[in-house]
């Protein structure tokens, strides 16, 4: 019997994926689950205590707009109960002073607010809402009231990069802790719209600049979270700290899943909480066991000596982009099927396409 | 407001844990953690000591008196970890001295 894997740090619980936004860099899956196949309230409960029962130190409340759900200060109080750090990621434009006080009283410890932009008629064009910019400046100001702890989270590619400096001093005078300036990744949504916001490297340097300049400045107040466009870096990225290592996704249907592309991995079973313990799937399901590690790589990966340093990258991103799960992230330079990352970047037109928005049934 | 370094903290500094920011004891682990936003990290032996003392009313100077006196441990060596961590843990966010 091998040993049993260390515990996951954090579970992502996407509770739903309806949300009033439709930005066209969702992380959601292209096929979203329907609300009708929704775990309900008893199922999540029982997830957090065998989430906290293996482990687990914090839980992140996502979707979607987790806010569509009603029973969200419920499970907020049974997470608070068991111990668990609650954090809430939300685009803010549920949020009112009734629904927000409740979440506090519940016991939320934090909560990461989504920005499209930092001016109204680009950011409601990215999220196809109107007035939702509107709607998040006025649930910021209730969160600083609230005294809740926030993080500002922006996406950034070709449509608002230029604007990096400005999202910073918004989130200064926002009260916001902490700011993540997070290039799009390109899976899903963000792959299906790539010539629409894929940066050129001249407006990928201009925002790290940006975002150095702003670190200096604000040391001690507030600290900022720069994810890079992997297209332009030397080395993939660790994802998800390792393939089974640190995360647990949770889908709205209750798929259990190392990372929240997982679902595009082929010829393999995903395991559900409606059929097994969160500790049986994280310690056996092949969709776990299968790249956790560094077993399952092939060459270059094998003998490199980062290997236990970036994982090999991203699985999905192989497969979206060299056609194999288990190839070397295409985004590393000595990967066999790195020309097709150099490819991409040479082929972007000048003139972004328009956005395929995300919704139920537009993929 | 422009380049703020924190103001260094003294022996009569008096720290607690920031909102949203807390010392946990994780039992499946048996080690002790700091609860932060979008990260957990852990704590060594001798932060979680100097950590399980912090609740908004300890001085840094109290802290480093118990401390010395529990382990039976000069009371500068204690003072110099004690005002470390805190300084480092302000930094961070963690820890606030109104």
């Amino acid at each position: 019997m091998t040993a049993l894997p260390p515990p996951p740090m954090s579970l992502l619980a996407e509770l739903t994926h309806r949300c009033p936004l439709q930005c066209p860099y969702c992380s959601n899956p292209l096929k979203l689950d329907p609300r009708g196949q929704e775990l309900d309230t008893q199922e999540w409960l029982r997830v957090l205590d065998e989430a906290a029962e293996m482990g687990v130190l914090q839980v992140h409340f996502s979707g979607g707009e987790p806010m569509a759900r009603p029973d969200l200060p419920d499970l907020v109080r049974h997470a608070a109960k068991k111990g668990l750090y609650s954090n809430l990621i939300t685009s803010g434009v549920l949020i009112t002073p009734e629904s927000l006080h409740k979440l506090a009283e519940a016991g939320l410890d934090h909560i990461q607010l989504s920005f499209q932009d930092a001016q109204a008629e680009t950011a409601d064009r990215i999220a196809h809402m109107a007035g939702s910019h509107a709607k998040k400046l006025e649930a910021a100001r209730l969160i600083a009231a609230e005294g809740l702890p926030l993080t500002l989270n922006f996406v950034i590619h070709r449509q608002n990069a230029e604007r990096v400096p400005a999202m910073l001093d918004l989130a200064e005078r926002l009260g916001a802790r902490r700011v993540e300036i997070a290039h799009t990744q390109y899976y899903g949504w963000g792959l299906l719209n790539r010539d629409a916001l894929l940066p050129d490297r001249a407006q990928l340097e201009a925002t790290e600049k940006a975002v150095e300049q702003a670190r200096t400045r604000l040391a001690g107040r507030m600290s900022i979270d720069f994810v890079t466009p992997d297209y332009y870096a030397e080395q993939p990225k660790p994802c998800m700290g390792g393939w089974g290592q640190r995360f647990i996704n949770i889908s709205p249907a209750g798929r259990v899943l190392p990372c929240h592309a997982a679902e595009s991995i082929p010829g393999v079973v995903f395991p559900t909480v409606r059929e097994a313990s969160l500790a049986d799937i994280w310690n056996t399901a092949p969709l776990f066991t299968m790249f956790r590690g560094t077993d399952w790589m092939p060459e270059p990966c094998k003998s490199c000596a980062f290997k236990e340093d970036d994982w090999g990258g991203c699985r999905c991103q192989a497969l979206a982009l060299a056609g194999r799960a288990d190839a070397t992230d295409p985004v590393c330079h000595r990967a066999p099927d790195h020309t097709v990352i150099e490819r991409t970047i040479t082929a972007r037109p000048q003139t972004p396409p328009p956005f395929q928005y995300r919704r139920f049934g537009n993929a | 407001m422009n380049g703020v370094t924190p103001t260094p903290l003294t022996e009569a500094s008096v720290p607690r844990f920031a909102r949203g920011t807390r010392l946990q004891y994780d039992r499946v682990r048996e080690t002790w953690f700091i609860q932060a936003p979008e990260r957990a990290f852990q704590a060594d032996a001798v932060a979680a000591e100097i950590l399980q003392l912090v609740d908004g009313t300890r001085a840094l100077g109290t802290i480093i008196d118990q401390l010395s006196e529990k382990f039976s441990a000069p009371r500068d060596i204690i003072a110099r970890d004690v005002l470390a961590l805190a300084q480092d843990l302000s930094a961070r966010q963690v820890l606030v001295s109104p």
